[in-house]
């Protein structure tokens, strides 16, 4: 049994800084965003005890073959990337039909899974665009996956109630942030991981058509902040500054 | 069929889809599956709805509901869902049958001739990106509370009849805890981030925030790994977005996904240890100490 665990290759956002309110990428290391490596934790955990096998698939440029590493030493068996420097400000749409065109490729794969959405751009399109792709069911918002043969259930959890969901195999599951605490890959399971089975192909391997952006951006520009960063010495003085601004004490 | 098809489970959101919906095109028409209530609500909002009811299809199978709605969209050009959890999985897939276009947690739009202009976060919030799609068709969830619940107006409901099959059991649905918190309409927040020390000083924290008139809220980890408050209390990209008058943040060290949740706010407050926090550089008020002697210093002085 494969489990597929798709991820995304981001800019490590805590170091993106913002200069007359544009973004500013110079230097920032790329990374897998937070809840992506929630799904990949999710999998590592339905692993224990069985003989699954985890395929890491990710899509994008040249860097993710680098960047994916970090996936391989926290517990993926295996790496499967489509690369192109072409990739690199493809749109959801896009990679979803990358992305499955890869998991036409692979035998016995039950599960599929994503974060809710990626690190950056938390759209949360690709998961439920590859499950249409692959006609397959899906269920998003996943706390808790259980395989039981054919099926999994899992429970959803929405903003009001949890549902717990029979789906069959094979599905698309997105889990949601924070359902588990990502394991932190040991040193010798990062130099194991350099080692670890990859398969690369480039776009025209997969021969397929991406498709024109149905997408474009006018801007994307940081909202203008205005803090008065008023540096207080005190509670005291705290209390007064908010006192004066009606802020307290209505 | 010209105009735009909107659907949500929750009658409150579908509501303020009709009023996003009225802003692109006069002519709104709403989906309600195996739901009369919600059917009547919504033609009480003076808009047609179409009225699907087959036990086989139910709202928690994406797959199926995608498949009704890509039924009855026919010529439509632009589907609207809500951007709550549900109306996200399910735009994409609709997007990917319907071969649309697809932004989410749009917070706003302006119509530009036939061009509808959509503001949402990006880079975990850092950005607020203005986004168009250029396919021919466009599905386009709204982050709730961003357009007024439409009025009373006529409507009227058709049944509609459609054969789809489902891969999908829903074996339980159980309800949250009975956390109903609304940190999104409280006036103060009291955010504890993960300088607080234990869960045993939310005590503190919750009595702060009462005689503050507001409510405790939290950051991602507090909630989802120390499971110290409920998940109803986050604040950021993946939880609330909030815009309080007064907003008191403790311990808080200003991480992007958080920042974007209150960064709407009138007035924020920063408590951090660390004088460098980046949340201090977004602040009005930074005072530099540690927040279990200034919450507790609060308390006595309010």
């Amino acid at each position: 049994m494969n489990i597929v665990v798709a991820m995304k290759q981001i800019p490590d956002l805590q170091q993106i800084r913002i200069r007359n309110r544009q973004p500013v990428f110079d230097d920032v290391p790329l990374t897998i965003g937070d809840i992506d490596k929630n799904a990949l934790e999710a999998a590592v955990n339905l692993k224990e005890g069985t003989d699954a096998n985890i395929i890491v698939l990710s899509a994008g440029n040249e860097d993710v073959e680098d960047t994916i590493k970090e996936a391989l030493a926290a517990g993926a068996d295996e790496a499967f990337l489509i690369l192109d420097d072409d990739l690199e400000d493809a749109e959801s749409s896009q990679i979803a039909t990358i992305l499955a065109a890869g998991l036409k490729k692979m035998d016995d794969v039950s599960l599929i899974l994503f974060g809710e959405g990626s690190g950056d751009n938390y759209s949360g399109q690709v998961g439920s665009r590859v499950a249409e792709l692959m006609d397959l069911p899906q269920v998003g918002y996943v706390s808790t996956i259980e395989v039981n043969g054919n099926v999994a259930k899992v429970t959803r959890s929405l903003e009001d109630v949890e549902e717990v969901i029979e789906v069959e195999l094979p599905a698309v599951i997105s889990v949601m942030a924070g359902i588990n605490e990502p394991r932190i890959p040991s040193v010798t399971q990062i130099l194991k991981a350099g080692k670890k089975p990859k398969e690369v192909l480039e776009l025209d391997d997969i021969e397929i058509d991406l498709g024109a952006a149905t997408i474009e951006t006018n801007s994307n520009l940081a909202p203008e902040s205005d803090r008065k960063k008023i540096v207080v010495k005190s509670v005291d003085e705290l209390v007064e500054k908010l006192t004066a601004e009606n802020l307290i004490g209505r | 069929m010209a105009g735009v098809l909107i659907y949500s489970d929750k009658l409150n959101l579908a509501l303020e889809l009709i009023t996003a919906g009225k802003a692109i095109n006069d002519e709104v028409t709403a989906v309600a599956i195996n739901d009369e209530e919600l059917a009547k609500g919504l033609a009480n909002a003076g808009v047609k709805v179409l009225s699907v009811a087959n036990e086989a299809v139910n709202v928690a199978d994406t797959a199926a509901v995608a498949s009704v709605i890509k039924e009855l969209a026919g010529g439509v050009k632009t589907v609207l869902l809500a951007s709550n959890r549900r109306g996200k999985e399910l735009a994409g897939r609709l997007a990917q049958k319907l071969g649309a276009g697809c932004l989410t947690d749009v917070s706003s739009f302006t119509v530009n001739g036939d061009k509808i202009e959509c503001q949402r976060n990006a880079l975990g919030g850092a950005t607020v990106a203005t986004q168009v799609i250029v396919s021919d068709k466009g599905v386009i969830a709204i982050a709730p509370k961003s357009f007024a619940p439409a009025g009373e107006g006529s409507g009227s409901i058709e049944l509609v009849s459609l054969d789809v099959s489902s891969k999908v059991k829903v074996l339980e649905v159980k309800a949250k805890s009975a956390d109903a918190v609304d940190i999104e309409a409280a006036e103060v927040l009291v955010v504890a981030g993960q300088g607080v020390n234990s869960q045993d000083d939310l005590t503190d924290i919750e009595a702060l925030a009462k005689k503050l008139g507001g409510e405790v809220a939290c950051t991602k980890p507090v909630a989802t790994d120390k499971k110290w408050l409920s998940e109803e209390r986050v604040v950021g990209l993946s939880g609330k977005l909030c815009k309080p008058e007064l907003a008191v943040l403790l311990g808080v060290s200003g991480q992007v996904q958080f920042t974007v949740g209150i960064r709407d706010a009138k007035t924020i407050v920063s408590v951090n240890t660390d004088e460098n926090a980046s949340m201090n550089q977004l602040s009005d008020y930074v005072l530099t100490a540690d927040l279990h002697e200034v919450v507790k210093d609060l308390n006595s002085k309010l």
